[in-house]
């Protein structure tokens, strides 16, 4: 009983965690992109003042938008943290890990993204649609190259849920793999792609014929845009969060772990998340924005790398 | 057999065909020259952990020749072909990449499907470096028929010969006497392919196989 207590109490704790942090890590990665081309950028605590500023505001509605247009944002908003919420960030063996499924976690966000681009149809102008349909061109491929990744993974772990694969990875028992070099670069193309990060979406910019995620979201205002850009805050940090948690399951407080190791690996994730927002910043920098009907070709890329990946996964379990 | 020595060269021979797909994809000349060179790089890793594991000194010698001729030598050589012909700014893109990977994925899985039972008295070492050595040569195979620039016609012929030799050095025995006349005939075969690629260039004005296809001989 009292175990219980203290899982959900943990749970709880990890779902704040997540939703307080997700502005932050952005509001880190825009800082770090603004120092690095020597500008003074906003500050690192600009994100919240946005969202708190959007959430005053009055929402304007356009006219003929149907009810679906107004419950996408909290739609897409609840089923984002959901999704988080499974993710073991610094503790595995939570009250809700035993359904932190990966495939799970892949329809929630499927989920999510399919409200999004019929919000964006709903209102009927050309700039919505438009984001929509290359929404949709991007997530056919992105969706089959996260589920290769996955299969790989359970097939090395043994299972699909987050928990056994984290404490598989932590453990020795993992080898030198060529299959999960593979995943790690195909999982982070996807998670680039995903996001709207700068090799395909430039999440800085409003009005240009190449957005894809804003282009979207370009009729909404006040709360029902707050709510929204939250979410996508909070996908960033999802995404983070995933790779940090199969690939460098480091310093995770595995299950039955003492409140004193919890609070460690609390510590220890937000020290990774840092890590990992510089790497972005950086990536982001270094690059410069793909032309839109190159995507394809460098989501395709993902889709080989996870094929290609299960095949030789499949050779040396065959030969072993 | 340890499982460290199987996991390493495991990587190393999936590196080898991950390079053969980064050839596939690449539609730019140079890149692809650099490309090729890492892909001998990843080969000579290859043979010289084989030669480690099995013991067999003289494969760091077919390690060296492949470092010093393909990692070297012949990307050089192709860099210097490509500047004098002028063609360093073409991209090309024959099938599309996306058809193309498609195929590749098939070839790959065909030559694990193929190469695991064949060899199936073989050990296990020596049963994955034949599949990969396959899907290398088949991959290598790929590139000469989508491509139709003359040059990487000869890359992708040349990443050929790697899988042969990443198949030869994990075929335990295969005397130094043979690796050394295949890596001197690639050699040889390399500057034929040089010469005939400066004839075409002269007769045709490109190094593009399309216009071989409408050549009719002297009739005029």
């Amino acid at each position: 009983m009292i175990d219980l207590a203290v899982n959900l109490v943990f749970q709880l704790l990890q779902m704040l965690l997540v939703i307080g942090l997700a502005p932050l890590l952005t509001g880190l990665v825009r800082k770090a992109k603004a120092r690095l081309l020597r500008r003074q950028g906003p500050p690192l605590i600009q994100p919240y003042r946005d969202l708190a500023r959007l959430a005053r505001k009055e929402a304007v509605v356009a006219e003929g938008a149907s009810w679906l247009f107004r419950i996408v944002p909290y739609l897409v908003f609840a089923s984002t943290w959901v999704a988080a919420a499974l993710i073991p960030t610094f503790a595995t063996g939570l009250l809700f890990s035993w359904s932190a499924d990966l495939i799970a976690i892949i329809a929630l966000l499927g989920a999510a993204r399919f409200f999004l681009a019929l919000a964006g149809l709903d209102v009927g102008t050309s700039f919505g649609g438009l984001g929509s349909s290359r929404e949709a061109m991007f997530a056919t491929l992105a969706e089959p190259a996260m589920i290769v990744i996955v299969f790989s993974l359970a097939l090395i772990a043994g299972s699909t849920q987050l928990s056994t694969v984290a404490a598989f990875m932590a453990s020795s028992a993992v080898g030198l793999r060529v299959t999960l070099g593979m995943a790690l670069i195909a999982l982070i193309i996807v998670a680039v792609a995903e996001n709207g990060r700068i090799p395909v979406d430039n999440p800085a910019t409003h009005l240009e014929l190449t957005m894809v995620h804003e282009a979207m979201i370009l009729e909404y205002s006040g709360r029902h845009l707050a709510v929204i850009e939250l979410a996508s805050m909070l996908k960033l940090l999802l995404y983070i969060s995933l790779i940090a948690c199969v690939f460098t399951p480091w310093g995770l407080a595995i299950a039955d772990a003492s409140i004193r190791d919890r609070l460690l690996g609390a510590g220890i994730y937000v020290v990774k998340l840092g890590v990992a927002g510089l790497m972005l910043a950086v990536f982001e920098t270094s690059i410069a924005k793909m032309r839109v009907f190159r995507v394809p070709d460098f989501l395709g890329a993902a889709l080989m790398l996870g094929f290609l990946g299960a095949l030789l996964l499949f050779v040396s379990r065959s030969l072993k | 057999m340890t499982g460290l020595s199987f996991d390493v060269s495991h990587l190393l021979a999936g590196a080898l065909v991950l390079v053969s797909f980064l050839l596939l994809y690449q539609n730019r000349l140079f890149a692809l020259l650099n490309v090729f060179a890492l892909q001998a790089v990843v080969l000579s890793l290859s043979v010289a952990w084989q030669a480690y594991v099995q013991g067999a000194p003289h494969l760091y010698i077919t390690a060296a020749i492949a470092l010093a001729f393909k990692a070297i030598i012949i990307p050089v050589a192709l860099h210097r072909i490509i500047a004098r012909l002028g063609i360093h700014r073409d991209v090309e893109n024959v099938v599309g990449i996306g058809p193309t990977m498609l195929a590749g994925l098939a070839l790959v899985a065909l030559s694990v499907v193929v190469m695991l039972r064949v060899a199936s008295e073989a050990d296990a070492l020596a049963r994955e470096d034949l599949a990969f050595a396959l899907s290398v040569v088949l991959l290598g195979m790929l590139m000469m028929v989508v491509r139709r620039n003359a040059v990487s016609m000869v890359v992708g012929f040349m990443s050929l010969e790697n899988g042969l030799i990443l198949a030869a050095a994990g075929a335990k025995g295969m005397p130094l006497v043979v690796e050394i006349s295949v890596a001197f005939s690639v050699l040889v075969a390399f500057t034929v392919i040089g010469v005939f690629l400066f004839r075409i260039s002269e007769r045709f004005d490109t190094v593009d196989a399309r216009a071989l296809d409408q050549f009719q001989g002297d009739r005029q």
